[in-house]
């Protein structure tokens, strides 16, 4: 029998392959990729039976149209997304996220748009055939690694399925919630003192909004001007995901996974580990606020964070 | 030595080696890095997921699940760190095509700098560069220190989409872009040389952190020849 695969009748906007992401080659300029919303990725293959670290479809605003082409599987989808599953007959469902769904041979999945998340995830059940490069399967655009040869999907590519004994599928269901939040805590930055009282009263007690400038890459915010009065510029040095850079012109920016490994600008502050899902899921237009918390807090936020995973994880065993 | 260390977020380690751009503090910086990247390799310490050195500072990342904070800092407190150690530096030797095709920023530099080409080309081709740090975009080396006479500002607009294998100054440094990117250098040229090969995975960057570069200068034909 021939491979299965879905051909892309549609690419959408930003579709890629994600995992957990590419460790230890920051120091040549590789960051870490992987799903920007880690949470969402992680429950999407907990849906679908796989092993947590197997790779997923993440699409951002417009997804793709898929049509599996030899095969029968078992999906799920993830975040906040409006989808349809057009059967071989014609017939549409209205699809359902944190659920899963059997597509026979010649059915379709059309992952029309995200709603309140930037980024969607597909998994299915068993995973993509694709090879790791540097023990990750995640594609970074940037630097033209992975799958697809480091390329975002586009019209007719086709991703190949792993062989699966469909026998062992059984359809699940997830009562996840996410609840909204827009007050994002940090950890004060390396350069903190080098902004102006007024600035980091502002950083701290005043709205920010997102900007169209939103991408793996990062989030650009707009709001009150935050005055630098040492610097606007430091030394290039390393930065991590979640770091809050403000350049010259007074608005910051927040490092997501597919940032650059070293800039120059200074660091107001860092986004808790917690809180980075929900920071890159943030879409265009979208209201935050920043509280400080201390190191340990984030720490025991971390853990509180990592628990209610697990209670998801947990509840369809 | 590190001179202070305190946290980057809740993920990271910021040592910070001081102030100053000089080569002892940066090797100093990449003997940290050298040290710790035997550790890891030799499993000596478990959560540490990414090092990244820079001029002055060496980021330590690491999996908050496995480890933390404190856990880092007092591992890395703990390191004698063995000033003998034989970095395997290289020496790499890269070649430049300077047509004005390539050297896109030729007029800037001459109004800037109030000198003419050839010095400038003479002045950037006679000396040995050392390798500061890589990164930003995958590959790309941050040399130094250039000849005091041809140090010039960032382009006050960067280009939003420099050509690959461009060849850039600013300040002290000199750079390429292994990728089309955005950037703020001045472009003196371009390389035909595959600066960062994603297919060689035990080595895909040809410049690394503590490595000596030299430049040197091809032709237009040389160029739309190369062959590797």
């Amino acid at each position: 029998m021939n491979k299965a695969y879905f051909e892309i009748l549609r690419a959408g906007v930003n579709t890629t392959i994600q995992d957990k992401g590419r460790n230890h080659l920051y120091h040549i300029g590789i960051a870490v990729s992987g799903a920007i919303d880690q949470r969402n990725y992680i429950l999407s293959n907990r849906l679908v039976g796989n092993n947590l670290d197997e790779a997923v479809i993440e699409f951002a605003y417009q997804g793709p149209l898929l049509k599996l082409k030899n095969g029968k599987i078992n999906l799920s989808v993830t975040g906040d997304v409006v989808f349809k599953i057009i059967r071989k007959n014609s017939n549409i469902e209205n699809g359902i996220c944190y659920k899963s769904y059997i597509l026979e041979d010649e059915d379709q999945i059309d992952l029309i748009s995200t709603k309140n998340t930037a980024y969607g995830y597909l998994s299915i059940s068993g995973g993509f055939e694709l090879e790791k490069t540097w023990n990750s399967y995640s594609i970074n655009t940037k630097a033209n690694v992975g799958p697809n040869n480091g390329k975002k999907y586009s019209l007719k590519d086709k991703i190949f399925i792993k062989d699966y004994d469909l026998q062992k599928v059984k359809e699940t269901k997830m009562n996840y919630r996410e609840i909204p939040d827009n007050t994002i805590r940090v950890i004060k930055g390396t350069n903190f003192d080098y902004f102006s009282t007024e600035a980091l009263n502002n950083f701290f007690d005043k709205e920010f909004s997102v900007t169209k400038l939103a991408d793996r890459m990062g989030i650009r915010l707009s709001g009150p001007m935050l005055e630098n009065i040492v610097n606007t510029n430091i030394k290039s040095e390393g930065l991590v995901r979640g770091t809050i850079q403000v350049p010259a012109d007074g608005n910051p920016i927040i490092m997501l996974s597919d940032h650059g490994t070293i800039g120059g600008y200074p660091k107001i502050g860092v986004v808790v580990s917690a809180d980075l899902d929900r920071v890159g899921q943030l879409t265009p237009g979208s209201i935050l606020n920043f509280k400080e918390v201390s190191l340990e807090e984030a720490q025991n936020i971390f853990k509180a964070y990592t628990e209610d995973t697990d209670k998801y994880l947990n509840e369809n065993n | 030595m590190v001179k202070n260390i305190s946290n980057l977020g809740d993920t990271a380690v910021y040592c910070d080696f001081g102030s100053e751009v000089n080569e002892t503090i940066n090797e100093s910086v990449i003997d940290y890095f050298h040290h710790i990247s035997k550790l890891i390799k030799d499993k000596k310490i478990e959560g540490i997921i990414n090092l990244t050195p820079s001029y002055n500072k060496l980021i330590v990342s690491f999996d908050l699940t496995v480890t933390n904070y404190k856990k880092i800092k007092n591992f890395i407190e703990s390191l004698s760190i063995n000033k003998n150690i034989k970095n395997n530096n290289q020496k790499v030797k890269i070649p430049v095509c300077c047509d004005d095709e390539y050297g896109l920023d030729f007029s800037r530099l001459i109004e800037k700098l109030n000198i003419d080409k050839d010095k400038i080309l003479e002045l950037y081709f006679g000396k040995e560069y050392f390798c500061y740090m890589t990164g930003f975009i995958a590959g790309m080396p941050f040399l130094g220190d250039l000849n005091e006479s041809i140090r010039c500002d960032r382009l006050e607009t960067p280009r939003l989409k420099m050509p690959k294998g461009s060849v850039g100054i600013t300040e002290q440094f000199a750079n390429i872009y292994t990728f089309e990117s955005p950037g703020g250098w001045n472009i003196i040229g371009n390389t035909p040389k595959k600066i960062f090969d994603d297919k060689n995975l035990d080595q895909p960057a040809l410049v690394n952190p503590g490595d000596k570069v030299s430049f040197y200068q091809i032709t237009k034909e040389e160029y739309l020849n190369w062959n590797e």
